[in-house]
């Protein structure tokens, strides 16, 4: 256990600091940082989570408390101590330095809004001070840590943040230790998730994100996240099974029914994008009009639904030949649009489907008996949609489960988990399969693709049918959560999601290829303008900034298949998976272009 | 040369036309089954366009394509199912799929297995993808890949790509197997092992064409060699034949001691003209 960066002559720390320095510094400043959570920070309780209070943390110091514990943990696992070497397999600074500036953010992130929010530094208590300076102190330990110098500033910086190649190997667990251990990081991402969707005011909102983004990025950096997708690669089915316990557990954590409805509508966006994987993940056909499925489900479950706007109001169909009748629409409306505009490759069949997504809209908005046929009920849409019931548990009530109240929310949150569990079942199995690779196939290379034997019409337009027959089926839970539908949120790009730019992006974002990749992109996007109300009408250039900056520094997206993550950085190395072991490789190997 | 022996392959007065310009004019062209058949000519002389009628990626202008008697729907996955698969002139492996994914969608035509049975995993399906994966196997192991099989396409040497597009075009089980220059940018070594490779793929039964610049490799191993120069075949034959036609060396190397030094391409368009007059194509 020696630290590999003391060996090299040249490294020392952009502070010239020593090595023993630094690491107190790191220690001390992560502990420090940690105690003034509990001291007074501001001395009114008008700055939202009451920070007030000597002796117990409130609001956005929990954020610094949790992310001071942190650092003084990586600061402690540097020293070696037992037990805590897991954390730092490498032991490299990168997750010291990413924990240090994290705590660091949050604080001073808080100090300063309450500085502008309050009118002025006045309003800070001693407390609040001492928490600006006792964040300080581990990010210059942290810069104090000896790294290679190569003499040029911006090298060097990259150097205290990057991942080092070739982390040691975990010892193996038994299979009954890997499964423990996927459960209490499923539970701990609840926590987690659970805290982000329960943040009642912006700000709290932001101290989550910035200690979340720096923690996982520490994480990632100690090498810890490809350790567990390794263990969530020897446990596929297991940690699927964790995800939908998980996912069913959150509604029971919730007190209020507005967090569950903010799940139901993360759901509903999550499944929609799923859908949109296929045809863009995996068979590589840029969509712009998809939102246009999800409303063909919706307005295809309130025509059926028994509402009395609706234009066949005696017909109420039970939910699941609503759900089918929604789904085989979206279905029928998939094959009419694509049957003609998958002949069309790349740019042209954007812009087609586009134009299809906006007929839809602009359709539904005249069909109400004035400029068209009387179906939809034209802008006014169909409204009052009754709540669903099964077997006599209706939807529209609360009902006491185990000393849990769910609420109309949690329960149509319940039925989101159950038809996104059908989604990522048709989405897993449909990829691993003939017709997947045939997808994927012709996303790399049509021609190729059709010179093997793959009729890339057919295949595509399975494609196509599959991703709207999922949207269809989402839609048509979406129509009753939301009491009506109306042909506005349908549209190619809005504010709010779901709108076919928010999903796609929720596609990109998040991994595209992955199971995991567009419901937390989904989730993101959904919770970002729900959450940041004050960014009111600049979320859109918030949400363009945002999407600029992660395609520079991340263009695979969040989760990353491995494919993707290929393609979009050349390392130039092999890749060589972990079973086969590296012999000796062909090294008379020639790249002449002939 | 195997004679008496059935066509496998028959190109009927072939032309293909882009615009008003001709890049294949009427060709007839045959490949009989246990062959191997090269096409050679000079760089634009329409090799890889007359592949492209073959196997449906073009329509041809004029003429038709049989396999095996019956004639082919200008369609490259009807092509494909029909029995004749191909490998292309510059690599077009799907590059981000592993090595035995490359193989397992060349199976394509010969499974069946649609949504329905991916959806619903019966028991037909996974022994569907377990023969696939079975024969995907053997196809790897024939071609000297096995041991790579979790390996991404485009992280293999140039060499085992060309092996592996070999590889995913034998997944298809054809009767015919078009090869575009398969030892393009290949060192001499790879080059004899590729030799190997196509007398081993004949042995199975499977007839073999192929584009081919290197003429050693071509003379070595083709049964018969046919020369293509601005877009018409000027000559057929065993590599004894075409090696002593003096058009063929013609359009190589420019007419001996005519024209002025370093006008090749003018000498070249003489040969041709030389060989037909009446026409004067402008393929490129």
């Amino acid at each position: 256990m020696t630290d590999t960066t003391k060996t090299t002559p040249t490294a020392r720390g952009l502070i010239p600091l020593p090595l023993a320095a630094a690491r107190a510094l790191l220690l001390a400043g992560g502990i420090a940082t940690t105690a003034s959570a509990f001291l007074a920070w501001t001395w009114t309780s008008e700055f939202p989570g009451d920070l007030t209070i000597t002796g117990y943390p409130g609001g956005l110091q929990w954020l610094t408390f949790t992310a001071g514990i942190l650092t003084a943990l990586f600061a402690l696992a540097a020293y070696g101590i037992r037990g805590l070497g897991w954390l730092l397999p490498a032991r490299n600074n990168a997750p010291l330095v990413l924990t240090a500036i994290g705590a660091f953010g949050v604080t001073w992130y808080t100090i300063i809004s309450i500085a502008v929010e309050l009118g002025g530094l006045a309003n800070l208590e001693p407390g609040g001070y001492i928490a600006a300076i006792a964040s300080v102190l581990p990010v210059l330990g942290a810069f104090a840590l000896p790294e290679p110098n190569t003499g040029d500033t911006k090298e060097n910086l990259k150097a205290y943040i990057a991942k080092p190649d070739g982390i040691p190997a975990p010892q193996p667990l038994s299979g009954w230790a890997e499964r423990a251990l996927i459960t209490v990081v499923t539970a701990l991402g609840l926590a987690v998730f659970t805290y982000g969707i329960d943040t009642e005011y912006g700000e709290l909102f932001i101290g989550y994100l910035i200690v979340v983004v720096f923690a996982v990025w520490a994480l990632h950096t100690a090498g810890l996240i490809d350790r567990f997708s390794r263990l969530v690669a020897h446990n596929r089915s297991f940690t699927l099974a964790m995800g939908f316990a998980a996912a069913i557990v959150f509604p029971f954590t919730q007190s209020n029914d507005h967090y569950a409805n903010i799940g139901v509508n993360i759901l509903i966006f999550g499944t929609v994008a799923l859908g949109l994987n296929i045809v863009v993940g995996l068979a590589g056909l840029l969509d712009l009009g998809y939102v246009a499925f999800l409303g063909v489900g919706a307005y295809t479950a309130a025509l059926v639904s028994g509402s009395e706007f609706s234009r066949f109001s005696g017909v109420q169909f039970p939910f699941w030949a609503a759900a089918l009748a929604g789904a085989a629409a979206s279905l029928i409306f998939g094959v009419l649009i694509g049957a003609p505009t998958l002949r069309l490759r790349g740019d042209y069949l954007a812009i087609v489907t586009l134009g299809f997504g906006e007929i839809f809209r602009i359709a539904v908005n005249n069909m109400d008996g004035d400029s068209g046929p009387d179906i939809t009920n034209g802008p006014n849409g169909i409204p009052a949609i009754p709540d669903l019931s099964f077997f006599g548990y209706n939807f529209g009530e609360a009902h006491d489960i185990a000393g849990f109240t769910l609420g109309r929310f949690a329960n149509y949150y319940l039925l989101m988990v159950l038809i996104m569990a059908i989604v990522v079942l048709v989405y897993t199995r449909a990829a691993d399969s003939r017709i997947g690779r045939s997808w994927i196939a012709i996303r790399e290379d049509e021609t190729a693709a059709t010179a093997m034997g793959i009729n890339g019409f057919r295949v595509k337009l399975i494609a196509f049918a599959l991703g709207a027959t999922l949207a269809g089926l989402a839609g048509t839970v979406s129509a009753h959560v939301t009491y009506s539908v109306v042909p506005n949120p349908y549209q190619f790009a809005g504010a709010a999601p779901p709108n076919s730019a928010f999903l796609l992006a929720a596609v990109v974002l998040g991994g595209m290829g992955t199971v995991a990749g567009p419901i937390l992109g989904a989730a993101l996007l959904y919770l970002l303008p729900e959450k940041l109300v004050f960014l009111q009408d600049k979320s859109l250039l918030a949400f363009g900034i945002a999407l600029i900056l992660l395609m520079r520094f991340r263009p695979e997206g969040i989760i990353a298949n491995r494919r993707r993550q290929l393609e979009f950085h050349e390392t130039g190395q092999l890749d060589v998976p972990d079973t086969t072991t590296l012999t000796d490789e062909p090294a008379t190997v020639t790249k002449a272009g002939a | 040369m195997n004679n008496m022996t059935t066509p496998v392959l028959e190109a009927r007065d072939v032309t293909m036309r882009f615009g008003g310009l001709t890049a294949v004019r009427s060709v007839d062209f045959t490949v009989n089954s246990g062959e191997i058949v090269g096409l050679i000519g000079p760089n634009g002389a329409g090799k890889t366009t007359f592949f492209n009628c073959l196997t449906g990626l073009y329509i041809p202008t004029e003429g038709t394509v049989s396999y095996k008697g019956t004639v082919l729907p200008p369609k490259p996955h009807l092509v494909t199912m029909a029995g004749i698969a191909r490998t292309f002139q510059n690599i077009r492996l799907f590059a981000n799929m592993t090595v035995l994914e490359n193989v397992l969608v060349g199976r394509h035509t010969r499974t069946k297995e649609g949504l329905w049975s991916a959806l619903l995993r019966g028991p037909g399906f996974k022994k569907a993808e377990k023969a696939s994966e079975e024969r995907a196997m053997e196809l790897l192991e024939f071609i000297g890949l096995a041991d790579k099989r979790d390996h991404l396409a485009r992280n293999l040497p140039y060499g085992e790509q060309r092996k592996l597009e070999i590889a995913r075009a034998l997944a298809s089980e054809p009767g015919l197997l078009l090869l575009d220059e398969p030892t393009a940018g290949m060192n001499p070594q790879e080059t004899r092992a590729t030799e190997e490779l196509v007398f081993a793929i004949r042995d199975k039964g499977i007839a073999v064409l192929l584009i081919e610049h290197d003429m050693r490799f071509v003379f070595n191993l083709c049964d018969r060699v046919a020369v293509l120069v601005q877009g018409e075949k000027l000559v057929e034959g065993t590599s004894e034949v075409v090696q002593a036609d003096e058009r063929v060396i013609a359009a190589y190397l420019g007419e001996p001691f005519e024209g002025a030094p370093g006008e090749a391409e003018a000498a070249e368009v003489a040969a041709a003209e030389a060989q037909n007059a009446s026409t004067k194509g402008d393929a490129q």
